[in-house]
């Protein structure tokens, strides 16, 4: 999967996690830039992510994570 | 809704809660508004999100009480003012295996292994005594699921010492408790985990970042088991199966084959399918379910196919057998009408799809479930929770009860008569200094996602809070709290700038000063404390360390500063709590409080040993 598709990907499960058809995010998203996108909604974000890509992060990736960028590089490496 | 019908996939519900919940809203208008008190002894969060969704499709529109996090016990102990005006009519308890603040060790000996057992208990009983009390409404209280990890392997069950044992002998308690108890209904967490795959539900990962009992994924599972004991509670159970026959309570057509020629009974494993499936239905009649049939057939064929010698179900069963060529969903409404109940009490049972999307599409509020193949049968009608059991036969109860009642108002005399006592009790021990190498990344992190108790809610990386560290402009507090249960961590985070009076101007539209405007008062920039310590005074503690930091360097002033935030609400008034006199409020709601430190400072921590070394 090319980095284009995976933010494709992305912005469906951002749209669909915060019900909002405006979302488009880019390497440099975080949370600061989504208004309803706080500690709590992020596990539930990850968990929908994992589910339309099919992997899990593991606990010092969720971590460590810290932007949409980033996220991005762990689902490729992992779906490759 | 299809989507919250079991068998329903629970990651698009996560995923798609907030598009669901619009929808329901919109779906009906005549909701069953109630009151639901949730006290968690874990993050509830998401629990209360799907359940909304579950509960509206079941016709109840909630109203939620969250407690704090983790601190179930104490709201009901201390009568929190929030829960007490919030009145709920159902309260529901959060807890896991989690919460249980001891296990046996394996040096202990039986009597040690029955005190703890009894002390573990006791903590439980008492806030339910208290409850039943003070709130007199339904108590919906969860068991405890097994271990993830099983010290002794397969004998952690045969030895008293054993985790798995002490957690079956603790959910037994509660069982007692609960057949001795109206209105106390237990929610069976152990069966849920173990159906779910307790490897996957326990996932520690969900624990340790979140502070989530289960995994995010099994939410959906748990919250539809616990919506279809609210509704129950609540009295919207279904009250009858509207049963098919050909291929839904035998094998084959009986119109077609001859009743000879069914598959029911012993002879084949499909036979034997059925044949369970039969007794399952049979058995369903003995908890109060309306058993009636609803088949295109003629009479006589139906009758021969239920009077098969290897069946189970027999035509007496029922109470009403529509068997004839009308439309499924017309004999479903005469059924009702004939029984004097309504249409959507029933569970519409059929193996065709064709037909169950008739019924669905005719008779609105009946549930008509994507039951699968005869294998699937029960799991999918068991699952689904229709006919869930809130009381059994209530004669036998009440007699055990007195007696219980008396030994159970002793114990809640014997409970803590006020807070104090009961955070001394926790034997807590603070940890209080500047911040040092080995906190600066736990810091970072607190300052990045503490929302509630955060006074403004300023975001710093590790390299801002390492120069705070480093600059003597600055005082900085970190404080780690533990107490008998455990360690909590770094759980509190202050930062003060020294400067003059004048900065308050730059502070009062959310900027910082720069350069050297004096040191003569204290500003706090940031004031946080993790959830996870609420009410246990640690900012008095806090409090007691900033004003000690002044006054070590000729500091007499100390200014607080509240921003407002969606989240933040909780700490509106903390300054005041402290005892900062309000100095001005904004249009937007900030707020500016100022502190002059007294000469004889009264240390507000009382409850807790507060070190500053290892």
């Amino acid at each position: 999967m090319s980095r284009e598709e995976v933010f494709e990907k992305l912005n469906e499960v951002f749209r669909d996690v915060f019900d909002d058809e405006e979302i488009t995010v880019n390497d440099a998203t975080t949370a600061d830039d989504i208004e309803d996108w706080d500690s709590l909604e992020h596990i539930n974000l990850l968990a929908a992510v994992e589910q339309e890509f099919g992997m899990k992060f593991n606990m010092g990736q969720v971590v460590s994570m810290k932007n949409v960028g980033e996220m991005a590089d762990i689902i490729i490496e992992k779906i490759g | 809704m299809r989507e919250l019908e079991y068998p329903f996939d629970g990651e698009l519900i996560l995923k798609k809660s907030k598009k669901l919940r619009r929808a329901l809203i919109e779906s009906r208008t005549d909701f069953l508004e109630k009151r639901i008190a949730v006290l968690g002894g874990s993050t509830t969060h998401d629990i209360i999100r799907i359940l909304e969704l579950f509960l509206l499709n079941q016709g109840i529109r909630p109203v939620f009480y969250e407690s704090e996090y983790a601190q179930y016990w104490q709201d009901v102990m201390f009568d929190n003012p929030q829960l007490c005006a919030f009145m709920p009519d159902l309260i529901f308890i959060h807890t896991s295996n989690r919460n249980i603040a001891a296990y046996p060790s394996i040096r202990d000996q039986e009597e040690q292994v029955e005190a703890l057992l009894s002390e573990q208990y006791g903590h439980f009983q008492v806030m339910w005594e208290k409850i039943a009390s003070a709130y007199r409404c339904p108590v919906i209280q969860n068991n405890f699921e097994y271990p993830f990890y099983r010290l002794f392997g397969n004998q952690d069950q045969v030895y008293l010492q054993g985790r798995s044992r002490f957690i079956n002998r603790l959910n037994d308690l509660f069982y007692r408790y609960a057949l001795e108890h109206e209105n106390f209904y237990i929610h069976d967490i152990n069966y849920l985990s173990a159906s779910y795959g307790l490897d996957r539900w326990a996932d520690p990962a969900y624990w340790h970042m979140y502070k989530y009992a289960s995994c995010m994924q099994a939410v959906p599972v748990f919250a539809f088991n616990l919506s279809n004991m609210i509704k129950a509670v609540f009295g919207r159970n279904k009250k009858g199966l509207s049963l098919d026959l050909d291929n839904t309570l035998w094998g084959g057509i009986v119109g077609d084959d001859g009743p000879e020629n069914l598959e029911i009974g012993q002879e084949t494993s499909m036979g034997q399918v059925f044949a369970e499936f039969q007794a399952y239905v049979k058995a369903q009649k003995d908890i109060g379910v309306m058993l009636t049939v609803n088949s295109k057939n003629e009479e006589e064929n139906a009758l021969a196919g239920l009077t098969h010698p290897d069946g189970v179900l027999k035509p007496e069963d029922f109470v009403l057998i529509k068997a004839n060529w009308e439309p499924k969903s017309k004999n479903l409404e005469e059924t009702a009408a004939e029984l004097n109940i309504l249409p959507e009490s029933f569970v519409f049972v059929d193996d065709n799809p064709a037909e169950r999307e008739i019924v669905k599409s005719q008779v609105p509020g009946a549930a008509v479930p994507e039951i699968g193949t005869p294998e699937q049968y029960i799991r999918v009608l068991d699952h689904s929770g229709f006919f869930e059991v809130t009381s059994l036969s209530e004669d036998d109860r009440k007699r055990n009860e007195m007696y219980q009642a008396n030994a159970e108002r002793k114990r809640q005399q014997a409970a803590f008569g006020d807070y104090r006592e009961y955070l001394l009790s926790l034997e807590m021990q603070a940890q209080i200094k500047p911040f040092e190498p080995m906190v600066m990344a736990r810091v970072a992190q607190l300052t990045n996602k503490s929302n509630q108790f955060n006074l403004t809610t300023r975001r710093y990386t590790q390299g801002e809070i390492e120069t705070f560290a480093a600059n003597d402009r600055y005082v900085t507090r970190y404080g780690r709290l533990s107490d008998k249960f455990g360690d909590n961590g770094v759980v509190s985070v202050v930062i003060g700038r020294k400067g003059s009076m004048e900065d308050r101007e730059v502070y009062r539209q959310n900027k910082l000063p720069e350069g050297d405007t004096g040191r003569d008062v204290l500003h706090l920039e940031l004031w946080l404390m993790s959830c996870r310590v609420l009410k246990r005074d640690m900012e008095c503690a806090m409090m007691d360390s900033v004003v000690e930091a002044c006054r070590s360097c000729g500091i007499g002033t100390v200014m607080g500063y509240y921003y407002p935030t969606a989240k933040n609400a909780m700490v509106k008034d903390f300054y005041q709590k402290m005892g900062f006199e309000k100095t001005e409020e904004t249009d937007t709601g900030v707020t500016i409080w100022r502190y002059s430190i007294p000469d004889q400072y009264e240390k507000k921590n009382t409850v807790m040993a507060v070190g500053s070394i290892d």
